[in-house]
This record gives structure tokens, C-alpha cells and sequence, in this order.
């Protein structure tokens, strides 16, 4: 690979990991906060995706804007988080409180089996996209390469908004603090006061909008494909893993350690790329067990 | 005694369906070796942990028959079946020797992320493997007799059944031995276990490996009777299928794969009948039931106390 | 001769609460060792760094007169060490019968990987050791099912079946119902006498320590304060008003 790739190759690996984290962030919330490793997911990201690109295709027709299908795609996911996950929450999520980790984590892999169907009866198995996004914004120079403003700009910022806004979320407002003190110790929270139940609903309507959220800034520069949600649901968990679990800012780190690695795989060893964030994983939790930001654990004897 | 005379009633009565309804036999050959690799899979249930990447076996099985027939025209597929096996044994000591470290959910996943690594690199290095279109298998001998086409799977068929009969009886005696029983108890108390003076890692490893090695037969006898395999044989969701049928069957005893395995294929057949295209819907809202509704019952006994 | 636990300067700090402040400690083959001491002092600790659960910040610990400060507890235990725990630690999808076999089957190494796990082990012995706890009645009930008290015998038991030199108990009678603490002791001691088992328990019911103890050591704060027979440490003016609350 030769040293003008290595921009180009960043800046990919800068948007892969971007999108990357906004689904991994959503999935490693829930898990902190309600114990459950939630296969479904995957689903939340091929639904933000296809529907995005399906109203993106619906407007983008009637208006000249470059705004207007951008911010299309934050509405939709938005909208889709609430309506899948509140739902979800309602129906399923809720009933899981209790059970052992692995059974939650089964009961989500039925719930994704039934979405991947509805999925796919809804929008076929014909690749959605929503290229209208990127052309619209236009390109930006730099140092003689061009890179789409799309890629270089949006993606990396709505990701880092959502992780900042997540953050201020979670230590500057009530209800936030009343999620984390649940992550630290359930028991105890529900003991003093604090309705596990609500709190519960809103982290996983969170969580949903937030993978929602980065189907929906995938389907601009991808093809939404059926198995689009399980290869995402598989590349979450190894995020997720090197992290740690419940590790928001570890899979920040972890985001973009396998999204720059992969990129410049791409270059270097093309054949390798696709297997770059399970090595990557199986590398680290060989050498630390619990993903590398994890907390010690106490003694039970 | 009797579910042993009944399982021998029940292999006569397959290949007896399948002489006379010869459309049968490739399914029913699949559908067992859906239940072979569940009961590989059951055994490391018995230690309360579940693998989200145990197709690998299955997988690297299947591929070395795959590659062994390639190279050596005149193999038989009994040779094959057992070179697979071997071959998957060995990479199970190997990769059990890190695995059995962990625990629950890293379990599952550092499982999972391997087959992964062996499914993406099966996709890719093309001219090795040929990619994912994977490797065809020409029809090789059986047990030293050229058969055509039809007789090949019937005979086939024959195999796969003995195959799981045995697998069945030894597995069930293995969960009855103190190997087994030992490995029962890391799901139960891992610290007493190691305060008995057991290596909680050794046990497991021997369950793994025996875990592997049924699985690898379920992969070599799919290879030879689809005559081609492909990197899906290793993919996430066929693990993912393993497990389901565990979870609907049980692994108290060693039936129970192939209850399950019974009962995941008349699930997908009717609602492919009934419902085409919302098969995999169904099969998800079974799997949430199932969890549900026997909390306690056989599904309670996969794994720690199902609400604790 | 050598004693059977020996530690020397054995210290451990959790954050900023000492654990076990430089404690060198012997106990002896045959002495029936109570270690008593308010919650929090240290005493599991203790056992937990002997026995390799825990490791130490400094110092050593000898078992036997070997170097064991580095070892996992399934060394140490194959060297002849049993244990029971203050929460009975079994193995509760089994039988009475099979906790003891998977011991008894440990120590004769005789594992298969084919012949059931009854037939590998003397079914005499396993009920030998049913019988000096007094669970014989119960040999087929799930352990998770026994009362409380019962599980502690199993614990015991268990630990009993490995044939150790040395058997810790970590409050072998709490939780056990007043009436039947002194019958519980009675069967494990007596069981010990007939084995020429060397013990070392945790207790808080005095009258126990007193009846059943050779050798009593008092633990406060990480450290331990008083160390003798028992008419002399029970009536230690600093174990009566910092351990027994008189």
C-alpha cells in the first residue's frame, strides 16, 4: 500500500467505525443496563436502513435539497427506534427480566428470526440504497484527494454527537444517572426508589434508535441486502467483546480499531479483511478475558 | 432398554421409508445430521455453556472430505467420514485449549468469533477453497462398493443411522460416566469442583473435545451426501440452528437432539407448507415460546436455574 | 515434625482495609483448631489465601512443609486438604450419593469417560462416609432439596471423602437449628477422631468453641490477638469485649 492510500484508507476506516460504534453504543447500553445481549439488534440496524432509504427514495424526487434527505434519515431512525423498540420493550424485553443471561440472549435470537422475515416480506430481497444523500453533499478537497463530504464529515459527527449527547445523557440528567446507578448495582436501585421498569423501556428505545441510527447512516453509502442485520449483529458483538460488556467508551476505541484495521486490510491483505474484527476479537480476549475495559469482579465464596 | 429397541425400530423404519420413497432419503439424511451436531452440541450444554460457533467442526469436517477426495480419487467415503472426523478432533484440542478458560457469554462469542474467521476466510481465499461457491464432491466409493446415484444414498442413509445410533448410545453413557458427571458439575459449582480437587479446565476440554468430534461427523456425513460443501456450513446461524434444536429437545439425555432435531424440521416443513416465506418467523416465535413456557422444565435443565 | 499449615508474614490488603496483617501462623497435626472472631475480621480471608483462592500481597504459606503461596486450591487440596464453606458449596442438580462419588472417584483418579460413576467407585465407602454424617437416609435426594443443616453435613462430607490430613470448616454450624448444632459437631468430630483428621474451624457459638476446640485463635481487624487453649483465650479480657461483645 503505498502512503497516499493511507488517508483514504483512514478516512474509510473513520466512517466504517462511525457507524460501527453508533450500532455497538446501542447494543452495549442495553446490555449494561438490562442484562440482556440482544441478537435482535441486528434487525434495528437493516430496518433503520431499509426504511431509510425507502423514504429517502420518496422524497428525494420532489425537492432540491441536500438538507431535506439528510435529516430524512435522522427522523426515520428516530421513528423507528421508538415504534421497534418501544414495541419490543413492551411485548418481549420486559418479560426476560430474571432469566439467565444466554436464555435472554436465545429469546432475542427468536425475536431477530421473526424481524429478518418481516423484513423481508416487507421491503424483498432487491438492494435498497439511498445514494441520493451522498451526491447531494457534494465533495470536499483535501491535499489533492477528494472525499465525499458524506463520509468524511456527517457520519464521524452524527457518531460522536450521539455518543456525546449519550454521555450527557447518562451524567447530567435524572434520569440518566438513575440508568447508570441501575448498571452499578439493580438491586439496590429498585431498593431506594428508582422505577427499573421505565428506565428499562427508555434505555432500550435508546439503544434501538441508536442502531436504527446507524442503519439509517449506512444505507446512503451501502446496499441494504437481506443478512445485512446478521453480518451487523455478529460485528456489534466483537465491538462489543474487545470492549467489554456495557463499556460505552471502550467500544468507542474498539469501534475504531476494527474499522481502521479492516480498511487498511482492504490494501494490504484483501483477502483477510472480513475475518480482521474476529481476529482482532480473539487476539484480545485471549489476553484479557472480559474485553479490555472491564471492571474486576467480586468474590462469591 | 426399551428406548434402545425403540431406536433401532425407528432407524429400520427409516430405511424402510426410504427403499420405498427414495425422495426421502437426502432429507432425512440432512435432518440426522442436524441432530448429530445438536447432540455434539448438548454436550457442552451439560456444562451449562453454549457455543455460538460449534459449526466450525462441522465445517472443517466437511472440508477436509471435501479436500481429501480432491487429492486422493479413490478414497472412500467411510475413509472420508473418518479423516474429516480426525482432523476436527484436532483442531478442537488445539482451540479447546484456550476456550474452556471462559465462561457464559465469552464463551459463546470467542466460539462464535472463530467460526466467523474460518467462515470469512473460507469465503475468500477462492482458489483454495473456492470461495463461496465452496468445493464439489464427486460420488466416491462406500465401504468399497461403487454405487449409482440412488443406491450411493441409500446406503448413505444406512450409515448416517448407525452413525447416530452409536453416537447416541456413547454419548448418553458419557453423560452417565464420571467424566461426564464431572462436567455436569462446572455448571452447577465450578469452585467446589477445583476445591475437590479437579481441574475445572481439564474437564471441560474433554468435553469439548468429545463435543467436537460428534459434531465433525455431522459435517463430513452433510458433505458427502450434498457432494458439496460451502463456507455456510460454519457460518453464526448454524450454530445458531444447533442450539435452537438443544433448546427444543433438552440435553438431559442424549434423545433429545434428535427430539429436537424432529421437531425443528416439521416446524420448518409446515410452515414452509403452510406459511412459505415466514418459515424463519415461526421458528423464532417457537424458540420464544419454548423458553417461556418451560422455564423450569427441560429448558431449566440446559442451563442454570432459568430464573434465578 | 513439620507443622501442617505454616505462614509467615502473610499479609493481604483490599484497597485500603488489611485483610491479614503479617500473620505467621501454625497449626499442628492433631489440634482441633476454632478461630473466632467478629464479621469482617479476616478469618475466610485467611482461609481463602491457605487453601490458593486468594493470593498474598507478601509472605508465604506452607502446607505440609511445602511452599503453597503460589498454588491454585486444586494443588493444594490434592495434597491433602478439604474444605467446607460458611454458604455449603455442592453440586445441586446432584445426588447426595454422586457428590460423594465425584470426590470419592477424584481421589482414587479413577475417572471414565464410559462406565457409569457408581460402578467406579466403592459403593462401601461412599456409604461409609454417608453413614458418619448421618445422611445415609438421604443418599438419593437432590442436594439442592436437603434442609440447611443437612447441606452442611454434605459440604462436610464431601470434603471428609477426600481422605484429608487436614479438613477447615468455615462455620460448620450456622444457620443449623440450636438443637441440633451440638449433634452436628458431635457426628463431624467424632467422624475426624475415627480419621485422625487434624481441623481447623471458624465459629461464633462459644459454647461450641469451648466444648469442642484444643486450640482457640481470635482474629480482630486482620490480625490475631489472642492464640491458646481455650479457658485462656475465652476468658482474654480483649476477646471478651472484642469478640464475644461481654
Amino acid at each position: 500500500m503505498t502512503l497516499d492510500m493511507l488517508p483514504l484508507a483512514l478516512i474509510d476506516g473513520i466512517a466504517y467505525a462511525s457507524l460501527l460504534f453508533l450500532v455497538s453504543m446501542g447494543l452495549t447500553l442495553i446490555f449494561g443496563v438490562m442484562g440482556i445481549l440482544n441478537v435482535a439488534h441486528g434487525s434495528f440496524y437493516a430496518f433503520g436502513g431499509y426504511a431509510a432509504s425507502s423514504f429517502v427514495m420518496m422524497i428525494a424526487p420532489h425537492t432540491e435539497s441536500a438538507a431535506l434527505p439528510l435529516i430524512t434519515l435522522f427522523l426515520v431512525a428516530i421513528a423507528v427506534g421508538v415504534l421497534l423498540g418501544g414495541i419490543m420493550e413492551f411485548l418481549l424485553i420486559r418479560r426476560t427480566q430474571g432469566y439467565d443471561p444466554i436464555l435472554k440472549l436465545l429469546i432475542t435470537f427468536g425475536a431477530f428470526l421473526m424481524l429478518e422475515d418481516i423484513q423481508r416480506l416487507v421491503w424483498g430481497a432487491q438492494p435498497h440504497s439511498a445514494n441520493e444523500v451522498v451526491s447531494r453533499l457534494g465533495n470536499l478537497e483535501i491535499g489533492g484527494i477528494y472525499y465525499t463530504s458524506y463520509q468524511l464529515i456527517v457520519v464521524p459527527l452524527t457518531a460522536i454527537l450521539a455518543y456525546l449527547l449519550l454521555q450527557y445523557f447518562l451524567r447530567h440528567t435524572n434520569l440518566g444517572k438513575q440508568t447508570v446507578a441501575i448498571t452499578h448495582n439493580r438491586e439496590v436501585a429498585i431498593a431506594i426508589g428508582i422505577n427499573a421498569k421505565k428506565i428499562g423501556f427508555v434505555t432500550f428505545v435508546i439503544g434501538t434508535i441508536l442502531g436504527a441510527l446507524g442503519g439509517a447512516m449506512a444505507a446512503p453509502t451501502t446496499s441494504l441486502v437481506p443478512g445485512a442485520g446478521t453480518d451487523m449483529i455478529v460485528l456489534s458483538f466483537a465491538v462489543v467483546a474487545i470492549a467489554g460488556l456495557g463499556q460505552i467508551t471502550g467500544a468507542l476505541i474498539a469501534a475504531l480499531l476494527i474499522g481502521i484495521a479492516r480498511s487498511i486490510s482492504v490494501y494490504v491483505a484483501p483477502e483477510v479483511e472480513v475475518a480482521v474484527p474476529y481476529i482482532i476479537m480473539v487476539l484480545v480476549l485471549v489476553i484479557r478475558p472480559n474485553g479490555l475495559f472491564t471492571v474486576a469482579q467480586a468474590r462469591t465464596i | 432398554m426399551r428406548l434402545y429397541a425403540f431406536s433401532a425400530v425407528c432407524a429400520i423404519a427409516a430405511l424402510l421409508v426410504g427403499s420405498t420413497l427414495p425422495w426421502t432419503i437426502t432429507p432425512m439424511i440432512i435432518g440426522l445430521t442436524y441432530a448429530i451436531a445438536a447432540l455434539g452440541l448438548s454436550v457442552m450444554f451439560r456444562a451449562g455453556q453454549v457455543s455460538f460457533g460449534h459449526a466450525m467442526y462441522a465445517c472443517i469436517s466437511g472440508y477436509t472430505v471435501a479436500f481429501i477426495a480432491r487429492e486422493v480419487p479413490g478414497a472412500d467415503a467411510l475413509l472420508l467420514i473418518l479423516a474429516g472426523v480426525v482432523v476436527s478432533f484436532l483442531c478442537s484440542t488445539i482451540i479447546g485449549l484456550f476456550v474452556v478458560r471462559y465462561r457464559g457469554i465469552f464463551f459463546g462469542m470467542l466460539n462464535l468469533a472463530l467460526s466467523m474467521v474460518l467462515f470469512a476466510l473460507l469465503g475468500k481465499l477462492y482458489h483454495l477453497t473456492g470461495g463461496t461457491d465452496g468445493l464439489r464432491i464427486n460420488r466416491p466409493t462406500l465401504a468399497g462398493f461403487t454405487f449409482d446415484r440412488g443406491e450411493y444414498e441409500f446406503w448413505l442413509l444406512g450409515v448416517t443411522l448407525a452413525v447416530s445410533l452409536f453416537l447416541a448410545w456413547w454419548i448418553q453413557r458419557y453423560f452417565k460416566s464420571g467424566s461426564g458427571e464431572a462436567l455436569s458439575a462446572i455448571k452447577t459449582n465450578e469452585t467446589r469442583l477445583e476445591y475437590l480437587g479437579f481441574s475445572a479446565h481439564f474437564v471441560m476440554w474433554q468435553g469439548y473435545l468429545v463435543s467436537a468430534a460428534v459434531v465433525a461427523f455431522s459435517g463430513a456425513l452433510l458433505a458427502l451426501v450434498q457432494g458439496l460443501v460451502t463456507p455456510e456450513m460454519g457460518n453464526w446461524l448454524r450454530s445458531a440452528e444447533y442450539v435452537f434444536i438443544i433448546i427444543l429437545g433438552g440435553a438431559a439425555h442424549a434423545a433429545g437432539a434428535f427430539l429436537g432435531a424432529a421437531g425443528f424440521e416439521s416446524v420448518k416443513l409446515l410452515s414452509s407448507a403452510y406459511f412459505p416465506g415466514l418459515w424463519q418467523f415461526i421458528l423464532g416465535f417457537t424458540l420464544i415460546v419454548v423458553i417461556f413456557i418451560a422455564p423450569s422444565g427441560f429448558v431449566g435443565q440446559i442451563l442454570k436455574r432459568g430464573r434465578s | 515434625m513439620e507443622p501442617l499449615i505454616k505462614t509467615t508474614d502473610l499479609y493481604l490488603a483490599f484497597g485500603g482495609v488489611v485483610a491479614a496483617g503479617s500473620i505467621n501462623f501454625e497449626l499442628h497435626r492433631g489440634e482441633r483448631l476454632a478461630v473466632i472472631g467478629p464479621n469482617g475480621a479476616g478469618k475466610t480471608t485467611f482461609i481463602n489465601i491457605c487453601t490458593g483462592y486468594l493470593t498474598p500481597t507478601a509472605g508465604k504459606v506452607y502446607f505440609d512443609g511445602k511452599d503453597v503461596t503460589a498454588m491454585t486450591p486444586r494443588k493444594i487440596v490434592r495434597m491433602g486438604l478439604g474444605r467446607s464453606f460458611q454458604l455449603p458449596q455442592l453440586f445441586t442438580e446432584h445426588t447426595v450419593s454422586q457428590c460423594i462419588q465425584l470426590a470419592t472417584a477424584r481421589r482414587n483418579r479413577r475417572l471414565s469417560w464410559f462406565r457409569p460413576l457408581s460402578a467406579t467407585v466403592d459403593a462401601g465407602e461412599v456409604d461409609e462416609t454417608l453413614r458418619l454424617v448421618g445422611l445415609s437416609g438421604d443418599a438419593d435426594q437432590i442436594s439442592a432439596d436437603l434442609p440447611e443443616g443437612k447441606r452442611k453435613l454434605l459440604d462436610v462430607a464431601m470434603a471428609l471423602a477426600l481422605r484429608p490430613k487436614l479438613l477447615i470448616m468455615d462455620e460448620p454450624t450456622s444457620g443449623v437449628a440450636s438443637e441440633e448444632k451440638h449433634g452436628l459437631m458431635q457426628t463431624v468430630m467424632h467422624a475426624l477422631e475415627q480419621r485422625k483428621v487434624t481441623c481447623w474451624f471458624v465459629e461464633h457459638d462459644v459454647d461450641i468453641v469451648a466444648q469442642y476446640a484444643t486450640r482457640v485463635a481470635a482474629w480482630v481487624g486482620g490480625a490475631i490477638v489472642a492464640d491458646g487453649p481455650p479457658d485462656i483465650v475465652l476468658n482474654d479480657a480483649q476477646v471478651k469485649s472484642e469478640v464475644l461483645g461481654t
